[in-house]
């Protein structure tokens, strides 16, 4: 088996902190089990060793033993926290593509509305963020290449980024069991040259993401309640994403990517202040892929809907 | 050593015989027995069954994946053996292993008192146990369980079409056996020690159980209210962990986390009890550090409630979870390297003899000690991002647990089986089936390591080509485990009628079960003893 590669950004640092520790165990475990041979055949029954003056310092014997392993796991936690950090935090430039998974395949989709199945094409050296959700059960997004994982939770959006550093395909496994055909949940992902993945776009060309969402906020009746001609009571959704909400039970809450799922799955959790709970819910009318699509066209600069023509 | 018996009146065979052959005749006599030592014997009856029934599931595992394409079974087919394997290895062979065994065996013998403190709940556990035992069977027999021993939701509550809830009530009955075995040992050790057993007196033995007992009562409780919880969603939709009906799939794996990294600690503490004894009964030498042992025990049952989360690092917990996670989970694997070191630190100066069970022993120390240094690895969160859920965690968990106990449990059969059953087992074989152990399962797991860091995920039916050759070497070695596994169970058998008579105490070891006859008599102590020293006092 070829070694693994690393082709990611951060799978360098990753690996340079997992030969340190495999240095460090090879050590520990070499120096016991040279002190076991040694001892043992020294001390082995009959042996002419001598056996006096045996448990001597034991006091500080045992805390050496406890103090120097604590401190250098100590060392080691650090070190992992830096990496760690770093992991969990996407740089603010990242571009965000979505990722939908369910019982068993991954589905992901790129802002100009380019959608794949068990495949995923990303540029190369630029940091891309993953936000994504199930349709069903818990999965994993792992690309090992890239020394990322993160599971894919129903109900919630969780995100992974990655700076790919070198062309070519790399798997994509589904890591949380996830029922009959977890082992074949399986994709690549497919790293192009940025010019090429630029290219790669323009071929495929479709409808974006956010007028997608534009036509669904149409289709599904949204407009007729949230549109800026409506003569329904129902809140102006116009620069909703970031801003803060007050709740009709007094609290406040930041209308962030979870906000709006929830807003349209499961309307009567967080009601806006002022408005009667009368939304429906849209859960198992439509996917968490047109959930995303609505979300992209809520967030759009263009506006959201009271810029839209009823 | 000194002799608690210097009269020997405690060794003098007893007129009425052994615990073996008073006492009522025929089954009616094993199966209402109240006898701690009679109902040791039952549960070893019920562990060795499942154990079998686990390593039928392994082996299969094994055999379908020396073909990329799993050809031996159909994904449902494997996904049950492996949940299957799970679930009967955990809670009907790992967690009662040592503890229902060997622990109720010789705690009372241990500390000088009679029986345990309640010796009809003692019996009510076994029933609890095989009560469990019947359900978990009725689901395999139905049809089987696909979920994993793991039960995560809402996989197992809204999705899973195999039968969770007979599974479920399976687990949930066996823990109430755990927690009652638990309870009955900590009121045992704290009110039935002789006179003169001190608590810095007791053997290493005793505290594990003791530590043990504690994490089984706190924890279990826990787990039965998670499965609980999973009944009530699974057959009544009651919105609890699947976020369609408002749940929270994360609240699932707290609670099953919380039992089950606690849980961990309940199958390995009583192995590091038992390596204790062996170790310095063959050394002939004290323990080093015996005060650092105790106490690194209880420091391990009590941290062990505290590293949860660290099953969670890539789930969708916050970020400064798992750094609060990751740093206990480090602190919790210092007194587990303290242990280490002491059992080699007591090798020195002593005057070791390399009989069957200190070879397990030494076995064990080194399994133990190689599924503890990857356990760091674990640990260090920006390294568990890339092998959690891979076999390196496989790898990992099975020498903390198969590595480690199955080989502490077998050296302790072996040591105490002279006692236990008043016969010796054959030294030549039991040797060999150490030795052939310790290579078996190296050869099984140690290439699995190398698969979960080359990527390859857990609970795979088929997986890519490349991680082909690896496998097969994996399954090789699985072929030699399963031979050393299936020895003792020969040569042990054999012994039962034609191994030599064994004498109080073969191994001239300290410890009060040795005072006794062997096979010792129904009420262990014709008086009782007093003591007067320390456990290990092999050199005055």
């Amino acid at each position: 088996m070829t070694p693994l590669r690393q082709a990611s950004s951060v799978a360098p640092g990753i690996d340079a902190l997992f030969d340190a520790m495999l240095a460090l165990s090879a050590v520990v475990a070499a120096g016991v089990f040279v002190a076991m041979t040694v001892l043992c055949i020294r001390y082995r029954r009959g042996s002419a060793a001598d056996r006096h003056g045996a448990g001597q310092h034991e006091f500080g014997i045992e805390l050496a033993w406890t103090l120097i392993p604590f401190g250098l796991f100590v060392g080691l936690f650090a070190w992992s926290i830096g990496l760690w950090r770093r992991l969990q935090t996407p740089p603010s430039d990242a571009q965000t593509v979505y990722v939908v998974a369910k019982q068993w395949m991954w589905k992901t989709q790129h802002a100009n509305g380019q959608r794949e199945i068990n495949a995923l094409h990303v540029p190369l050296g630029e940091p891309i963020r993953l936000l994504m959700t199930s349709e069903d059960v818990i999965h994993s997004f792992y690309v090992p290449a890239f020394r990322v994982k993160q599971d894919v939770l129903p109900g919630r959006y969780t995100q992974l980024w990655f700076t790919a550093t070198e062309t070519g395909r790399f798997d994509l496994y589904c890591a949380e069991y996830c029922g009959s055909d977890h082992a074949t949940m399986r994709g690549e992902v497919d790293v192009l040259p940025p010019a090429e993945y630029a290219r790669w776009l323009r071929a495929h060309a479709v409808q974006s993401l956010a007028s997608r969402g534009s036509q669904l906020f149409r289709q599904l009746g949204c407009s007729g309640c949230h549109g800026s001609q409506s003569s329904v009571h129902a809140p102006d959704l116009s620069a909703l994403y970031g801003s803060t909400v007050a709740l009709s039970d007094g609290s406040h809450v930041i209308a962030d990517d979870r906000y709006l799922h929830d807003s349209i799955m499961l309307p009567a959790r967080e009601v806006v202040a002022g408005y009667a709970p009368i939304m429906p819910s849209y859960q198992g009318h439509i996917d968490e892929e047109d959930v995303l699509a609505l979300m992209a066209f809520l967030k759009s600069s263009d506006g959201g809907p009271s810029h839209e023509q009823p | 050593m000194s002799n608690p018996d210097a009269s020997g009146i405690l060794a003098r065979p007893l007129a009425g015989g052994s615990y073996l052959t008073e006492g009522r005749p025929g089954l009616s006599g094993w199966l209402a027995t109240h006898d701690h030592k009679r109902i040791a014997l039952l549960y070893g009856v019920g562990i060795t069954f499942f154990f079998l029934l686990g390593a039928v599931a392994a082996a299969l595992i094994r055999l379908n994946l020396l073909t990329p394409a799993g050809s031996l079974m159909s994904a449902e087919t494997y996904n049950k053996a492996f949940t299957f394997h799970g679930v009967v290895m955990v809670w009907f062979f790992l967690i009662p292993s040592i503890p229902a065994t060997l622990g109720n065996f010789l705690l009372p013998l241990m500390i000088g008192a009679r029986d345990v403190a309640f010796p009809r709940l003692n019996l009510f556990s076994w029933y609890l146990y095989v009560g469990g035992g019947l359900f978990t069977i009725g689901a395999l027999l139905l049809g089987g369980v696909d979920t994993g021993w793991t039960f995560y939701t809402p996989f197992s509550t809204m999705f899973s079409n195999s039968h969770v809830i007979l599974a479920v009530v399976g687990v949930f009955v066996v823990g109430f056996s755990s927690i009652l075995t638990g309870l009955n040992f900590i009121v045992t050790v704290h009110t039935m020690r002789a006179p003169g057993m001190f608590w810095f007196r007791l053997p290493l033995f005793v505290w594990a159980m003791y530590a043990t007992s504690l994490v089984m009562v706190l924890a279990t409780p826990v787990l039965a209210m998670t499965l609980a919880l999973i009944a009530l969603e699974r057959l009544f939709g009651i919105g609890i962990f699947d976020p369609a009906l408002g749940g929270d799939p994360l609240l699932f794996q707290h609670f099953f986390w919380f039992y089950s990294h606690p849980a961990v600690y309940i199958m390995v503490l009583p192995a590091m009890g038992v390596t204790s004894e062996l170790i310095t009964c063959s050394v002939r030498r004290r323990i080093f550090g015996y005060k650092f042992m105790a106490w690194s025990m209880l420091a391990i049952a009590i941290i062990g409630f505290m590293v949860w989360g660290h099953h969670m690092f890539v789930s969708g917990q916050s970020m400064y979870a798992g750094i609060v996670f990751s740093i206990l989970s480090f602190i919790v694997a210092v007194p587990s390297a303290i242990k280490v070191f002491n059992w080699v630190a007591t090798l020195y100066k002593g005057d070791i003899d390399f009989r069957a069970p200190m070879i397990y022993a030494l076995g064990f120390v080194g399994l133990f000690m190689l599924g503890g240094l990857t356990g760091l690895f674990l640990a260090a969160t920006a390294l568990d991002v890339n092998l959690t859920d891979t076999y390196f965690v496989v790898a990992h968990f099975h020498y903390i647990m198969v590595g480690g106990t199955v080989m502490a449990y077998l050296g302790g059969v072996h040591f105490w089986w002279p006692k236990i059953t008043g016969r010796l087992y054959p030294e030549g074989p039991a040797r060999f089936a150490a030795l052939l152990m310790f290579f078996g399962f190296n050869m099984t797991f140690f290439p699995q390591y190398l698969l979960g860091y080359l990527g390859m995920p857990r609970r795979y039916h088929a997986y890519p080509e490349p991680y082909q050759w690896l496998n097969v070497l994996s399954s090789a070695g699985a072929s030699l485990l399963a031979i050393a596994y299936l020895m003792p169970l020969c040569y042990l058998a054999w012994s039962l009628r034609q191994g030599r008579r064994a004498e109080a105490n073969p191994w001239n070891a300290t410890g009060l079960e040795w005072t006794v006859p062997s096979p010792p008599p129904t009420t262990n102590f014709a008086l009782s003893p007093v003591v007067t020293e320390g456990p290990y006092e092999y050199r005055s």
